[in-house]
């Protein structure tokens, strides 16, 4: 079943083609990854779909639903979550207080709650903790949980962003080099859990540089250049595909 | 909250009580008072460029609507002093409303130099539309709050208290909204705005409702100046106002509930201290104050809350895991 899917994506920044006519379907339960060299518009492209950029034309269609034109915080509440390149967290504050929040788009209570301290509030906070302790034991962070986030390992640091965006219930999260700047045993831990969030029905997309990672872990892969899509399909076709060698190593390697 | 900070807290509330009456020197009282309605000020401020990371400079400005709401709604108006508070609160609220409309389509940088010009703008309407606001000549003759049933507030020790009534209701609100999930809300924009969209939260509305209380509390600030001090002048909204706020929240601390108190009552003390210095004073201040901001950007208490942290934080490594509950919720 087609999940998410864009149609003839195109994206303009003043004459550069960042992201050129991308269709490409996700679907529902996969790993699914982007793999491209350095410039390739694979950012670009994670944030169209989540509403970051608007495109220059096409459509995102989100389960059966135009969200081409929705701004990123509503894609969120629709369950699309997102971690960036750079992990963004709240440094001086604790993994769990850095997590909490991740849960505040599923609750109302607002300031009337907070000066008066209804018992929505009381109750919603509750839930969000109780959400934010939920995804630290999924992610495998309890150790940490209480500890500011400015002492942590780069690896302890990419599993609280994954905990931050299962957070806020989504059906599907984009990572965006989740295993950069992490070590190799590291990155098989950090596969290992893409692998457990798939398995728990949270549909993942990745961007990823580390190919042995990449063949081993995705069901499907698309690959970018220079903003076109150059292939897509399963890892072996990809690892024979000529125009992705090409791509990768220069157009004399064909031989 | 811990027992220690709860006994801190109960102890400064029942000094500032009991204050006017071992003080009998109506100059201190007038001093504090004045200090109060500043925290106040700083307070609104802090909301802003504290917890959601907007610096603004506008707010001598929404100072100065509040005192001048309140000034000619009970001057010319004549108005009871309650009806017009709340009136002069709405006023400002509404014109912070489309301020922050505008202004908050700009960040950082932007933003404090936009806010600037907006705040010098209120400046010059207040000085040069004397038919409204009698200009350079300023607002004579304010009258005290009203009577409440048998509470009169003609004398200084009751002012007083009043002041610091506000001064309480101001800070509860403030640590009750930053110790909710609204307020969770506001650091995570402060934090990252790129990130805090995507974990689903509409930046610009919640920035516009801190923009609005911000310039509401600052409001609150002015119209209790305007009662207290019974002459307001367009000074009140000049820029020098707006770099006094900024250099108590910035002594105090940043983003903190306590360095507004801390940091006000530090400057004014200071200030009044070195009133033999008359002018040179600045000599001294400014020095200190850039030596402050290069090694202890995060204030007074902001600094010493850091502190305190990595002390937990290293008994903490060596008790290892399973925190007590309560002191989870301190973090």
């Amino acid at each position: 079943m087609i999940f998410l899917e864009t149609r003839k994506l195109t994206k303009n920044f003043g004459g550069l083609v960042a992201v050129n006519n991308v269709d490409f379907a996700i679907e529902q339960g996969k790993i699914n990854a982007i793999i491209g060299p350095n410039g390739a518009g694979k950012s670009t492209f994670f944030n169209l779909i989540s509403g970051f950029h608007p495109p220059s034309s096409g459509q995102v269609i989100f389960k059966g639903q135009d969200v081409t034109k929705l701004p990123a915080n509503k894609i969120a509440q629709l369950g699309v979550a997102r971690t960036f390149q750079t992990t963004n967290l709240f440094e001086q504050s604790t993994v769990i207080d850095n997590i909490i929040v991740g849960h505040r788009l599923r609750t109302k209570s607002n300031l009337f709650d907070a000066i008066f301290r209804t018992k929505r509030l009381r109750s919603e906070e509750a839930l969000c903790r109780e959400k934010a302790m939920e995804v630290i034991e999924f992610v495998d962070l309890q150790k940490v949980a209480h500890r500011p986030v400015a002492g942590l390992t780069q690896e302890e640091k990419k599993r609280t962003a994954f905990a931050l965006a299962l957070a806020t219930n989504p059906e599907i999260v984009f990572l965006d080099e989740p295993a950069a700047g992490v070590n190799p045993d590291e990155t098989e831990g950090l596969a290992a859990l893409m692998r457990k969030m798939a398995d728990k029905g949270v549909t993942v997309c990745l961007i990823e540089h580390k190919m042995q990672m990449i063949m081993k872990l995705a069901d499907k892969i698309m690959v970018l250049n220079y903003g076109e899509k150059i292939a897509e399909g399963k890892p072996e076709e990809i690892q024979n595909n000529e125009a992705v060698i090409k791509a990768y190593l220069g157009g004399s390697a064909i031989a | 909250m811990s027992k220690i900070q709860r006994i801190v807290i109960l102890g400064l509330i029942l000094f500032a009580i009991v204050f006017p009456l071992i003080s009998n020197n109506d100059y201190f009282i007038h001093v504090m008072t004045l200090s109060f309605i500043w925290m106040i000020g700083v307070y609104g401020l802090n909301l802003l460029a504290g917890y959601t990371g907007y610096l603004s400079l506008a707010h001598a400005g929404f100072f100065a609507i509040g005192a001048y709401s309140l000034g000619l709604l009970t001057v010319k108006a004549e108005m009871n002093f309650w009806p017009a508070l709340l009136l002069s609160l709405i006023i400002t609220g509404v014109l912070g409303f489309f301020a922050g409309l505008i202004s908050l389509r700009t960040k950082e940088h932007f933003f404090a130099i936009y806010t600037l010009c907006v705040g010098y703008i209120i400046y010059l309407v207040i000085d040069k539309w004397d038919s409204l606001t009698e200009g350079v000549r300023g607002l004579i003759g304010i009258p005290a709050p009203a009577n409440i049933g048998p509470l009169s507030f003609e004398t200084l020790q009751s002012h007083y208290y009043l002041v610091l009534f506000f001064l309480l209701l101001v800070v509860l609100i403030m640590y009750r909204i930053v110790h909710s999930l609204s307020g969770r809300t506001y650091i995570a924009i402060r934090n990252s705005e790129d990130l805090a969209q995507t974990i689903g939260i509409s930046t610009m509305k919640n920035k516009l409702t801190v923009f609005v209380i911000s310039t509401v509390i600052a409001g609150l600030s002015g119209a209790l100046y305007a009662s207290f001090v019974r002459f307001i002048g367009p000074d009140i909204g000049s820029i020098a106002i707006v770099f006094d706020f900024l250099t108590y929240l910035l002594v105090g601390g940043l983003g903190t509930l306590s360095g507004p108190i801390v940091g006000t009552l530090l400057i004014v003390v200071l200030s009044q201290r070195l009133q033999f210095l008359q002018d040179y004073r600045m000599l001294v201040f400014g020095p200190v104050l850039t030596l402050l901001i290069i090694f202890y950007p995060r204030g007074i208490v902001g600094t010493a809350a850091a502190w305190g942290q990595k002390r937990r934080s290293s008994v903490h490594k060596t008790r290892l895991n399973n925190l007590p509950e309560e002191q989870v919720k301190e973090g």
